[in-house]
């Protein structure tokens, strides 16, 4: 088994033992950092691996959210076998139609215009009575699975939430393996040539990046189960760029990257909020975090997941490149 | 008896007032190396564009195996049988030349519905990635990373790259751009080698080359074609030698 | 609608129309010419404003002077500041990818908001108009037109024909529309290019900046006035065409006229229209109106 296996074992079996030792609190923090990590990596599907920047997964996550809350009936609990896939494809339809118009697009229109059909969402949710306004919504009963699936005790939501954070793992690493993912990933290095093979590439787009809205409308759906509670900030856009930073941080073109990124800028989100280490200057903690974006896109241009790889390159003293190993002639 | 696999017939293109391809016809045939030659900025480049589909025409039809593919856009006619090579270097630098090989081969079949399926381990194109690079001569450097590869042995792959689609057709751009001597002989000898299943349109700059290995030769110049024939002919056609051939003496 | 309260739109319009160009030419410059996509163009515009009220008490203080006087002091910080920010930051973005370019710019919203946030906290607050153009101009039997809507229009017209013209008529401005399609060969010219792109920078900050200040009484100033205004911008410049200020000035009076007459006929969709408005364009003309000038 290689490291990076392992490395993935270790995480998961991390969280299934978290409960044991953590409290409440801990507990619910780690159920929401889970949840933005399934978020984090339905946009690895769309960045990371197909190279689309889109800079409004946050518009996906909302509306699988939103959708939680207004397909649930009102006074009893909505039944989860049907629930949760209406949200997924609700996100997911919307995702369809954002990309079919987006994806006519390149380069930094496409990052202009995904932003852009995000703050339709939001504008939607945050203008109209359809989403409660600023104020947002309740979700009155949490749906339940027959008689012995209550997502209301956090113990229960957090394994339901660690089960959908692998499977979506699971699913994600095997995509990425099929025939389906390898051809996004000749389309992130050069679609043009993907072209030339054959590849009508337009579809393989557009199917990434519904797939991955759909992800992100099961993310919200967690989330809106999880609090009971939905608002129109998590379509905002500093949604969006908070989930575009995890990957980065985390390092793009890695799975495992999205994980690590979303569990590191949870922490350092908390970091930055707590009072003890920075006093007066905790409640100004987009601050720091906007620091620290700042150094980690400078400093760390692979992420997390590079790291080791950086600091390896620095003691042999090869010259640091962006990417791929060095370059160097081979003699045949 | 030699079947014509792609014709080009009054291929013209504008771009506003200037007219970068002027009513350009040719054919290609089974078995044969066309070359088309011409000074920087004869419309060489566009031509190729043209009848790969990446560029439309401003008129004139293309016609592949039988088939009128004006309409089509390109990767309609490279599962069709069209392949094509860039004249930069276009190999995927951060995969190995195996896998290169096999998505290229993996247009033909693209199952993109098996989600659960490792590409790799699909049997068919697999084998014809690994026929592919054995033709190119890169059966040794399977596992290598392309971006490692030397410059020759990077266009080397281009060609394997086009092989693995299964191509009736090869619409090449200068694919001995930048290279040495022996990598030159290598690569005539793997086009030579390719020659007799496939049409093989050719676009160079390398004369020698040109004149060795080519059945049929066209002349380009501003767009127009101003010389067509065997390279016996062409050699010894006066406008040739005014217009292009004098100024190598 | 009577024909009184049309023009009174259709003048709203035009000047909030122009007053998004002149925020949106900033935006496009920099992006057209140097190739940095900012997301923290909008927070230039909210700084102008933040600007416009914290500035105006030390400036009368100090030397006595009102509105104008405030202007020229904050023009001159923002050519300032933009000229730091280019050589402090924003020259090592030319050569990142687009999506490194919106992260470190995203992260400089957040400081730049949270610094607001402590140097002048968050609360709203409204910029009084100058006396002199606090006059308002009759339009038909009852209505009235307040002057100072167009002064701002005014200004950003006049702004609008003195970029056009420095580019158009001046060397400067020569330099910069080559720089941009070769910045080799304009260097090895022996035209500094550095400098040039600090100047340019530095331009499309303090024209954002004015633009805010000037704004200020109109729109008051709140906090998240320069993420919004930044996505406003973003739509003008995918339907007008990277790069292309021509399209600017026609995506963004398009805007203008669908944002002002969407809140009156349509109060609870005015926020959408616009977006609308951007897929219905994209459908028809994916690469926008116009190509880069």
């Amino acid at each position: 088994m290689s490291m990076k296996t392992i490395f993935v074992f270790t995480c998961f079996a991390a969280l299934v033992l978290w409960p044991l030792s953590a409290g409440s609190y801990g507990i619910d923090l780690v159920t929401k950092i889970m949840i933005y990590a399934i978020l984090a990596l339905s946009l690895e599907l769309a960045v990371g691996t197909t190279g689309l920047v889109c800079f409004g997964q946050a518009g996906f996550f909302g509306i699988g959210a939103y959708a939680a809350v207004l397909l649930s009936p009102q006074g009893e609990a909505a039944a989860l076998w049907w629930l949760l896939p209406a949200c997924v494809v609700a996100a997911g339809l919307y995702a369809m139609v954002v990309g079919a118009l987006s994806l006519r697009t390149k380069g930094v229109y496409f990052i202009m215009v995904t932003l852009a059909f995000a703050q339709m969402a939001y504008y939607v949710v945050h203008d109209t009575s359809l989403g409660g306004g600023t104020d947002g919504i309740y979700l009155t009963m949490k749906p339940v699975l027959g008689d012995w699936l209550d997502l209301d005790k956090p113990l229960v939501m957090y394994a339901f939430t660690l089960l959908g954070l692998m499977l979506a793992f699971a699913f994600l690493s095997l995509l990425l393996r099929s025939p389906f993912g390898r051809a996004l990933a000749g389309i992130r290095v050069n679609e043009q040539r993907m072209r030339a093979t054959g590849f009508s590439t337009y579809p393989y787009k557009l199917a990434a990046f519904t797939l991955s809205g759909a992800m992100a409308g099961f993310a919200g759906f967690l989330f809106a189960v999880k609090d009971g509670f939905v608002n129109p900030e998590l379509m905002s856009w500093h949604q969006s760029g908070a989930v575009l930073v995890m990957i980065i941080l985390g390092g793009l073109g890695h799975l495992r990257g999205a994980l690590i990124g979303a569990f590191a800028f949870a922490l350092l989100q908390e970091l930055f909020q707590n009072e003890a280490v920075f006093g007066a200057f905790a409640k100004h903690w987009h601050l720091g975090l906007g620091l620290t974006i700042i150094a980690s896109v400078a400093l760390l241009p692979r992420g997390l997941v590079g790291v080791l790889g950086q600091l390896r390159e620095r003691l042999v003293g090869r010259p640091m490149r962006r990417g791929a190993a060095p370059i160097a002639e081979v003699r045949p | 008896m030699s079947e014509v696999l792609l014709r080009g017939h009054e291929l013209t293109r504008r771009w506003g007032g200037l007219v970068a391809v002027d009513r350009v016809s040719l054919e290609l045939e089974r078995g044969q190396v066309h070359a088309v030659i011409g000074t920087n900025g004869a419309g060489k480049s566009t031509l190729i564009n043209l009848l790969s589909g990446e560029l439309p025409p401003s008129s004139g039809t293309v016609e592949l195996l039988g088939r009128d593919v004006s309409a089509w856009p390109q990767p309609r006619r490279a599962r069709a049988g069209l392949g094509r090579s860039y004249q930069r270097n276009t190999v995927y630098p951060s995969f190995t030349v195996q896998e290169n090989c096999r998505l290229a081969a993996q247009a033909r079949h693209q199952r993109p519905w098996a989600w659960w399926r490792d590409a790799t381990a699909c049997e068919d194109t697999r084998a014809a990635a690994h026929d592919a690079a054995a033709r190119a001569g890169l059966t040794d450097w399977l596992q290598v990373q392309a971006g490692l590869l030397s410059h020759g042995q990077k266009r080397q792959l281009e060609i394997a790259m086009c092989l693995a689609t299964g191509p009736q057709v090869l619409l090449l751009d200068e694919p001995l751009a930048g290279m040495g001597a022996e990598e030159t002989e290598r690569m005539l000898g793997l086009l030579a080698a390719v020659k007799a299943e496939h049409a093989i349109l050719l676009v160079e700059h390398d004369m020698d080359a040109v004149f060795r290995i080519a059945d049929r030769i066209t002349v380009m110049v501003n767009g127009a074609v101003i010389a067509s024939g065997s390279p016996t002919e062409v050699r010894e056609n006066a406008d040739v030698q005014v217009a292009y051939l004098g100024e190598h003496g | 609608m009577d024909l009184a309260t049309f023009l009174i739109q259709c003048l709203n319009s035009l000047q909030y129309g122009l007053l998004l160009f002149l925020v949106a030419s900033g935006l496009t410059l920099i992006f057209g010419i140097m190739g940095v996509i900012n997301l923290a163009h909008g927070s230039f515009y909210m700084i102008g404003a933040y600007m416009a009220f914290a500035l105006a008490p030390i400036v009368a203080a100090t030397f006595g002077g009102g509105f104008f006087s405030t202007l020229l002091v904050g023009t001159v910080l923002a050519v300032l500041m933009g000229y730091l920010l280019e050589w402090a930051f924003f020259s090592f973005l030319y050569e990142r990818e687009h999506l490194q370019q919106v992260l470190m710019t995203y992260g400089l919203i957040l400081v730049f908001e949270e610094l607001r946030s402590v140097l002048v906290g968050n609360e709203v607050h409204g910029v009084q108009v100058p006396a002199i153009l606090s006059a308002t101009l009759p339009l038909g039997e009852v209505m009235t037109y307040p002057v100072y809507r167009l002064f701002v229009s005014g200004v950003c017209l006049a702004l609008a024909a003195g970029m056009w013209f420095v580019f158009t008529r001046t060397r400067l401005g020569m330099m910069i529309r080559a720089g941009s399609t070769n910045r080799e060969m304009v260097q090895s010219l022996g035209i500094d290019i550095k400098f040039l792109y600090r100047v340019v920078f530095a331009a499309g900050v303090a024209i954002a900046v004015l633009a805010g200040m000037v704004a200020a009484p109109v729109s008051s100033v709140y906090p998240g006035m320069g993420n919004q205004m930044l996505i406003v911008c973003f739509v003008i410049v995918v339907i007008g065409g990277i790069g292309s200020i021509r399209g600017a000035l026609l995506a963004a009076l398009l805007i203008g006229a669908v944002d002002t007459f969407g809140k009156v006929l349509l109060p609870s969709a005015a926020g959408v229209l616009v977006y609308v408005l951007m897929a219905l364009i994209l459908l028809w003309r994916p690469d926008g109106f116009f190509k880069a000038a």
